[in-house]
């Protein structure tokens, strides 16, 4: 810890860049896959459940 | 009609419940034996200094107090969820939050009276004092009752849901911060000579509006739960 | 020109609207970031006391700012929700609790990493970390109730209310931790002190702006997939041109 203690305040904007900024950063990256992702998997759900839908109709069922 | 139908409910609810919890009296043992060990375990866990112990006891007799009125919520409104009562009692013309409190007051004395008259025993194997010991007493007497209260909501709220036990702590746990604070809060006052009034009255002050509004809350989430 | 205001708080219009609006809360948020960091490393100067680690500060009070207005707009959509039975502000409360809650985590985190340089340690029972903490268990709360129930309306419904129930006991957590923390040990370090030079109120502004502007982007987006979800049933959505290609 001290060898840490050192280094942080030898380089400083590295240390506020990578512990902060780098995992805001990260943290935003990843969020906008998850709702990028939510958003793919959710469109293909309801494209999956509209075909279902049609074939129904085709059918003659609905 | 009698002039004193709400209070006769409120009297008929709480005996239904302490009859019901006496039949299943393996329950409300449970609580207290895991209140009395998780305590115990701190000592063991932190070594034997009676100083440090003393500067403690209020603390851990609080979290014990918190975790062992968790435990018992899973039960406030389930065995009544699950044979039914639960929904007639929605149907009743009474007020339903009148029948809440009654079952949060029933759940009170089964739960957290019990840990209030065991923690002078405990408390005396954290040598604590006199002074002390009665504020930690007055101070959960004050306090227990908001845990059963603010818990009513959390377990009105996971009523039926899988995991619900996890759940309801998760829930809950962050609600009750002020209560653990303000009551272990009293306590380090006796031992710095300050005052334990301020924190005493906060406390009470704390219990009032519980009273007031989590019934009502407590309600609202049955209604949301069983709709 | 009287606009109808209620008209896009029906999921079919605020669907298009807010696909619309995204690209430009998404653009300028990532424009004002830029701008921010670059004034928040090039053009603030260095801080007298407490060198370069105050530049921490840029990502770390909006981050805070953000964790708790969040909140209180969620439990404010979920009161709506809850008293006037409108879907749309059941959906926007879930769509903004997660975005919430990582604000609070980055918030957490970069608090940690300030505390280490300037208190010399990473954590602080100091009142607004502890209060800032107990945010994240709500937000937590909120989610996992959220998501532990599997019919949308009870679970919205439930989820509402705890929402309000939190929002009622923040202030009286917030206070209860700052009077345990004075209590418990005398004072802290206070950052209320020194004046703000101009650029480093800029920087600061530009990065709450940015903030503000990716949470919008972000929580339209998932509402998107939230309404899609919910409404899959619908003829509209079967017209979308997304769904239909």
């Amino acid at each position: 810890m001290i060898s840490l203690d050192i280094w942080m305040r030898e380089n400083p904007l590295t240390y506020v860049w990578f512990g902060s900024y780098a995992v805001a950063l990260l943290i935003f990256a990843i969020e906008i896959a998850m709702v990028k992702h939510k958003r793919k998997i959710t469109l293909q759900q309801v494209r999956l459940m509209r075909n279902a839908g049609d074939d129904a109709r085709d059918e003659g069922i609905a | 009609m009698k002039k004193s139908t709400m209070l006769d409910l409120l009297v008929l609810v709480i005996r239904r419940d302490l009859v019901l919890a006496m039949r299943r009296r393996a329950d409300v043992l449970a609580t207290l034996i895991f209140f009395v060990m998780v305590v115990s375990l701190f000592p063991l866990g932190v070594g034997p200094e009676l100083d440090m112990l003393r500067k403690m006891a209020a603390g851990v007799l609080w979290v014990a107090a918190l975790l062992a009125s968790m435990l018992s919520l899973g039960r406030l409104f389930s065995a009544d969820y699950l044979d039914g009562t639960l929904e007639q009692m929605m149907l009743a013309p009474q007020s339903l939050s009148m029948l809440v409190l009654g079952k949060m007051t029933a759940h009170w004395m089964v739960s957290g009276l019990p840990l209030v008259l065991l923690a002078p025993v405990l408390g005396l194997q954290f040598d604590m004092s006199a002074r002390a010991l009665g504020v930690l007493i007055v101070g959960l007497l004050l306090g227990t009752p908001i845990l059963s209260m603010v818990g009513a909501i959390g377990a009105a709220l996971t009523l039926g849901l899988r995991g619900g036990g996890v759940l309801l702590s998760l829930l809950v746990l962050p609600l009750c911060i002020p209560v653990l604070i303000f009551g272990t809060g009293a306590v380090e006052a006796v031992s710095s000579g300050l005052s334990v009034a301020s924190h005493l009255s906060l406390l009470g002050a704390l219990l009032v509006l519980a009273l007031v509004f989590t019934p009502w809350v407590t309600a609202q989430a049955l209604r949301i739960s069983m709709e | 020109m009287a606009i109808n205001w209620f008209k896009y708080s029906a999921p079919t219009t605020f669907y298009g609207l807010a696909g619309k609006m995204i690209p430009w809360f998404a653009f300028s948020a990532a424009i004002l970031f830029a701008i921010g960091l670059y004034i928040g490393f090039f053009v603030a100067p260095t801080d007298a006391q407490q060198g370069e680690f105050y530049r921490i500060m840029f990502i770390h009070v909006p981050a805070s700012i953000l964790s708790m207005f969040l909140y209180l707009i969620m439990a404010g959509y979920a009161a709506l929700g809850l008293i006037f039975n409108t879907r749309l502000s059941a959906m926007m409360a879930t769509a903004i609790a997660p975005t919430g809650a990582l604000f609070a985590l980055i918030s957490l985190w970069t608090g940690a990493l300030w505390g280490k340089p300037m208190w010399g340690t990473w954590w602080l029972w100091d009142a607004r970390l502890t209060s800032e903490l107990i945010l994240l268990f709500l937000y937590l709360g909120f989610i996992a109730l959220h998501a532990s129930i599997d019919d949308p309306r009870r679970a919205d419904r439930a989820a509402a209310l705890l929402a309000i129930v939190g929002s009622v006991n923040v202030p009286i957590i917030y206070f209860s931790v700052k009077w345990w923390n004075t209590l418990h040990q005398g004072s802290t370090i206070k950052f209320s002190g020194t004046t703000m030079h101009i650029a480093m109120q800029q920087a600061m502004f530009t990065m709450l702006a940015a903030c503000w502007l990716y949470a919008i982007a972000v929580v339209l987006v998932r509402v998107r997939s939230i309404i899609l979800e919910r409404e899959r049933n619908t003829t509209w959505i079967a017209d979308l041109p997304e769904v239909k290609q």
